[in-house]
């Protein structure tokens, strides 16, 4: 082991040290303060005279007197399956008070881009039980769907909502366990917050298989570059050495960002756009890539990520380079909220990318493609005339228009809204989305094909309100 | 990557003085600039992009994670190049050639590092047929015999553009690997199968000249509104969701090009397997063969190393001008650029440059133009026409068309496909804004389209355009007063308008027969709103209440030609129907 006593600059996150051998990029290194405080970082250039260090648990109590080890290899994570249940800190150290973790296997946190060759398209649909994402936005097993949140808003609600119920529901039938082993990384995130994902997984023996990685608000910044990449890590082990299905949630991708910013503004590189990194889109790409299936391989990785918008503003470099990477995204929406409505997800600018694989006949319903592409067109009509309403009136709009009102409205209230303990079978939500589109007359439904509308119509739901 | 000639001519090894990402310094290294190297004790394959006095500034191709200072690099003395040869369709290949489905082979579902595999099989064999005998002169460009490469494709051996020619000594058929001689010439030079070429030269043409057939995409909003030329270039921008990826994928499948080249830049992983797992199973709707038979994939995904990203793009369009040197005309798609030009920031922001607009290097705009100019429809140097046609996505931050990719590209394309989030979220697709896009091709293509689709193709689409037009300046004031309160006239208008948009321009990408319009059911359908909208303009001038033309039942049939397979006898059924219930209202 090179050990070193040679720092001459500290600066911000980052310390420069001397050295007289070569050290290896990306290297782990321990620096001990005079206290005999132990702490780690990484290598993040290297040079034949000098090497710069981000030191994951702050700079702080480190002078120019302190040991430098390095350990001769990159940063590795102990994975094994006694993980699951665990409580870790964000760099991967127990804090639940269990017994030391013995490793099965040391992994590189860095893990290997997945061959695009080897990968398997995602086309298992997953019922979470909320409307508004299966009907609309449909999630499927390998797919990374972010929630784009704002301050404030009920997104940890949600996420759990959907931890909760998540399941695959045709391997229910043959008896085959189809639940989500979970790993939640939390970065930078209340205590408060932090408690009640805990207490939820407590209460519903969730816990039991998850692995929970805790960064807090208070804890350092720069850790936080490290605590999705060994959450990541250990999900990829449990699911393609283990065969789990595994159901990742990283929140808050917005504080994982800031601490990049926070790196790249003590390197003084040349900053892209506000003040970001220009790397920021290729560094988050190594995050959600991560997610997937691999063919011929039994687990899946699906990603949550859930990142609070800076002033709900999704231009934001933020929103705007995950919206690039992910496979779609659910928004969580302020007036919606305000309005009572929960989950408070607004379908307009939502999106779910592998949605067309995942439904339809045999895997969810014949008419889901029809009816999610009707009920966004007549919601998004019914939403332009809501503007129009605030001007002229509702006197002034013909009866066609008034009924595409009162559709939006009770899409919200019927659809949209279900509450968190609710979990709607995939049946359930088709329904529900039936007796709105039977408010219109059948020749308006054009994005669904005849049969369908033959099949699912409903007479009664037309009769009343051509009655009112 | 090509390796087989690239080992050989080992020059001056030097070492690694210092490493940060993807970008290494290294001292004692004679290289010229462009060279590729082999960077550390795993020989991560790299490019030197900066020379200063004895110091090198090489970019890796791969991971970097642990290389250490003091470690050799060993320069290969040429350019980055690729392997051209049979084989190549069909296939897919990382951002520097390497073939995915060798490197799963040899190194599992992960992308290790340090593995090097060329971009063709050096071992297959593959049939060749002379088109030459003795005694035949021969230079550079010309055609010397065939290979059947896929069930779509023959693949043209031609005399590397860099020899001299001369007369054919000896020709041989059979069966031969891609680098035993196949044609030797009396100036001793020997043609095999197998080419080298530096990916960021073009390869010589003759002449280039304007275009003047479309690319025919089988999507009625770019046949119909905004064409490209087979040669031409054109650009998607649109902010994230609005349907670039699926817009694309769509050209590759439909357009009526010979080769496709398909380039996933920095895009997600599961777009690329959607296309290798999709486009074996479809038919090309030219020839009904496999469209993998076709395709060449080029994937460097998003989280695959930055500086192969960079490189992507030029092994793209160099494989895309070796099948145009055949003769063929290839369509290629970039998915998406402004990875690419992220990529040169990164790169740029790495070496310390001064930045430009934004953070992106100052050359930005010179590469992206040395680019898109290697499109274009040529004479070849055997004097046949082959064409590139290259169709490039743009991400724009934000959405904002003004940042400087979207805009240094708006300055070269000649059609420009906007995308538009806002039609996105009403899943109006393709998201295709008609007031934004353009396409300068217009005018040289209508004679074909005049020719082989229709007389008034021209007159219909403007008529299409004007009612569009007029819609948009109706929408305005119905914002303000309500539709209610227009002029019957102006109300109708607006119903025909909604036909154009819900029957014409949208289509369903997903829908088994409306994924594919043929320029002639493009013409049909438009065709048959234009005979809605003269009747019903008639009977509102016979009298006829507006709400009842309305309200009349056959015309929302239009919304169904774009899905029926056998429309002519639909649209002419549907005509009949309309004309009859509406000259019935007065």
């Amino acid at each position: 082991m090179k050990e070193y006593r040679t720092i001459n600059e500290i600066s911000g996150p980052l310390v420069f040290a001397e050295i007289d051998e070569p050290i290896g990029y990306d290297e782990i290194v321990e620096i001990e303060t005079p206290s005999g405080e132990v702490k780690r970082g990484q290598v993040l250039e290297s040079t034949s005279e000098f090497v710069a260090i981000q030191v994951f648990e702050g700079t702080e109590g480190i002078d120019r007197n302190c040991t430098v080890r390095f350990l001769g290899e990159t940063m590795k994570m102990d994975v094994t399956e006694d993980l699951l249940g665990r409580v870790l800190d964000g760099s991967g150290r127990p804090i639940d008070g269990g017994p030391d973790i013995v490793p099965d296997e040391r992994r590189d946190i860095v893990g290997a881009a997945l061959n695009p060759h080897a990968r398997e398209y995602p086309a298992e649909f997953i019922q979470t039980g909320v409307s508004a994402i299966d009907g609309m936005n449909t999630l499927v097993r390998g797919q990374k769907l972010p929630l784009f949140s704002g301050s404030g808003l009920p997104h940890n609600e949600l996420a759990l909502q959907i931890a909760r119920q998540a399941t695959v529901p045709e391997e229910d039938e043959e008896g085959e366990d189809s639940e989500f082993a979970v790993v939640f990384a939390a970065m930078g995130i209340t205590a408060e917050e932090a408690n009640d994902f805990i207490n939820d997984f407590e209460r519903t023996g969730a816990l039991e298989r998850s692995v929970v990685f805790m960064n807090l608000a208070d804890d350092p910044s720069v850790e936080r570059t490290v605590t999705p990449r060994l959450a990541l890590t250990t999900a990829e082990y449990l699911a393609f050495e283990k065969g789990y299905h595994m159901l990742v949630i990283l929140t808050d991708m917005t504080n994982y960002c800031e601490a990049l910013r926070e790196i790249g503004a003590a390197r003084e590189e040349v900053p892209g756009r506000r003040g970001y990194p220009g790397y920021m889109y290729t560094d988050l790409a190594q995050l959600y890539e991560r997610a997937g299936r691999i063919q011929g391989q039994e687990g899946s990785i699906t990603q949550i990520p859930i990142l609070t918008m800076p002033g709900d503003d999704d231009t934001h470099p933020i929103p705007d380079l995950t919206g690039y990477i992910t496979e779609g995204q659910i928004y969580v929406d302020r007036d919606l909220d305000s309005k009572g409505i929960e989950p408070p997800i607004n379908v307009l600018p939502s999106l779910s990318r592998l949605m067309d694989e995942g439904i339809g006949e045999g895997l969810t319903r014949e008419d889901h493609k029809g009816v999610s592409d009707q009920l966004y067109a007549a919601y998004a009509e019914g939403e332009d005339l809501r503007s129009l309403v605030n001007i002229v009136g509702r006197e002034a709009l013909d009866e066609r228009d008034n009924r595409y009102l009162d559709l939006a409205d009770r899409f919200e209230r019927e659809f949209i809204q279900q509450g968190y303990k609710t979990d709607r079978t995939i049946e359930d939500t088709l329904n529900v989305a039936w007796e709105l589109l039977s408010m219109l007359p059948k020749e308006e439904l054009h994005r669904i094909d005849e049969e369908d509308i033959e099949s699912y119509y409903l007479e009664e739901e037309a009769a009343e309100v051509a009655a009112d | 990557m090509s390796q087989a000639t690239a080992t050989e001519d080992v020059r001056e090894d030097g070492m690694i003085t210092g490493v940060s990402g993807p970008v290494v310094k290294a001292s004692g290294l004679e290289a010229r600039m462009n060279d590729v190297v082999y960077v550390g004790e795993e020989g991560l394959m790299g490019e030197v992009i900066e020379i200063e006095g004895d110091e090198t500034t090489i970019q890796v191709y791969e991971e970097t994670s642990g290389v250490q200072p003091g470690e050799p690099v060993e320069n290969t003395g040429n350019p980055l190049t690729v392997d051209l040869g049979p084989g190549m369709l069909d296939s897919i290949y990382d951002g520097v050639q390497r073939p995915l489905d060798v490197l799963e082979a040899i190194m599992g579902s992960f992308l290790d590092r340090g593995v090097d595999a060329p971009g063709i099989d050096l071992d297959a064999t593959w049939e060749f047929t002379p088109a030459v005998e003795e005694g035949d002169e021969v230079g550079p460009g010309d055609i010397v015999g065939t290979v059947p490469e896929t069930e779509s494709i023959d693949h043209k051996v031609m005399v590397p553009p860099d020899y001299e020619g001369g007369v054919v000594e000896e020709a041989n058929s059979g069966e031969f690997t891609v680098d035993e001689p196949v044609v030797v010439l009396d100036s001793g030079e020997e043609v095999a199968m197998r080419q080298e070429w530096p990916v960021r030269r073009a390869r010589p043409t003759v002449d280039k000249h304007s275009p003047d057939r479309p690319l025919v995409t089988g999507q009625r909003i770019q046949d119909g509104l905004f064409p490209i030329a087979k040669g031409g270039t054109a650009a998607i921008p649109g902010p994230f969701g609005s349907g670039k990826t699926v817009t694309q994928q769509s050209l590759a499948k439909f357009a009526d090009a010979d080769i496709v080249v398909y380039i996933g830049c920095g895009e997600r992983g599961n777009e690329m397997t959607e296309v290798i797992e999709d486009f074996p199973e479809l038919p090309d709707p030219q020839t009904g063969n496999p469209l993998m038979a076709r395709t060449c994939l080029i994937a460097n995904t998003s989280n695959m190393p930055v500086a192969a990203r960079e490189s992507c793009v030029y092994t793209g369009i160099t494989i895309a001008e070796y099948y145009r040197d055949m003769g063929y005309d290839v369509a290629l798609m970039a998915d998406s650029t402004s990875r690419w030009a992220e990529a040169m920031r990164e790169i740029s922001s790495r070496l310390e440059e001064m930045p430009g607009e934004e953070g992106y290097p100052a050359y930005l705009s010179a590469r992206l133009s040395q680019f898109y100019e290697r499109a274009g429809l040529f004479t070849l140097l055997n004097g046949e026409e082959g064409s590139i046609s290259v169709v490039g996505a743009v991400s724009p931050p934000g959405g904002d068309f003004s940042e400087p990719v979207t805009q240094n590209t708006l300055r070269i394309v000649k059609t420009f496909w906007a995308l538009d989030a806002d039609l996105a979220e009403r899943r109006h697709f393709p998201a295709i804004n008609w007031d934004e896009s353009y396409s300068l091709y217009r005018g040289q293509l209508d004679p074909w389209f005049v020719e082989n689709v229709a007389d008034d193709w021209p007159e219909l689409r403007q008529w299409a355009i004007d009612v569009l037009d007029e819609e948009s300046e109706l929408q305005e004031i119905v914002q303000l007063v309500g539709k209610d309160a227009l002029p019957e006239d102006q109300q109708l208008t607006l119903e025909v308008s909604r036909f154009i948009r819900e029957a014409w321009l949208q289509q369903n990408a997903l829908h088994d027969v409306d994924r594919y319009c043929p320029p002639e059911k493009t013409y049909e359908i438009l065709q048959a709103i234009k005979a809605y909208n003269d009747e019903a303009f008639a009977a509102l001038d016979g009298g006829a209440p507006v709400d009842e033309i309305r309200a009349a039942d056959a015309p929302p049939r239009l919304n169904r030609i774009g899905t029926t397979e056998d429309y002519e006898s639909f649209v002419e059924e549907l005509i009949d129907d309309m004309t009859e219930e509406l000259r019935g209202l007065y």
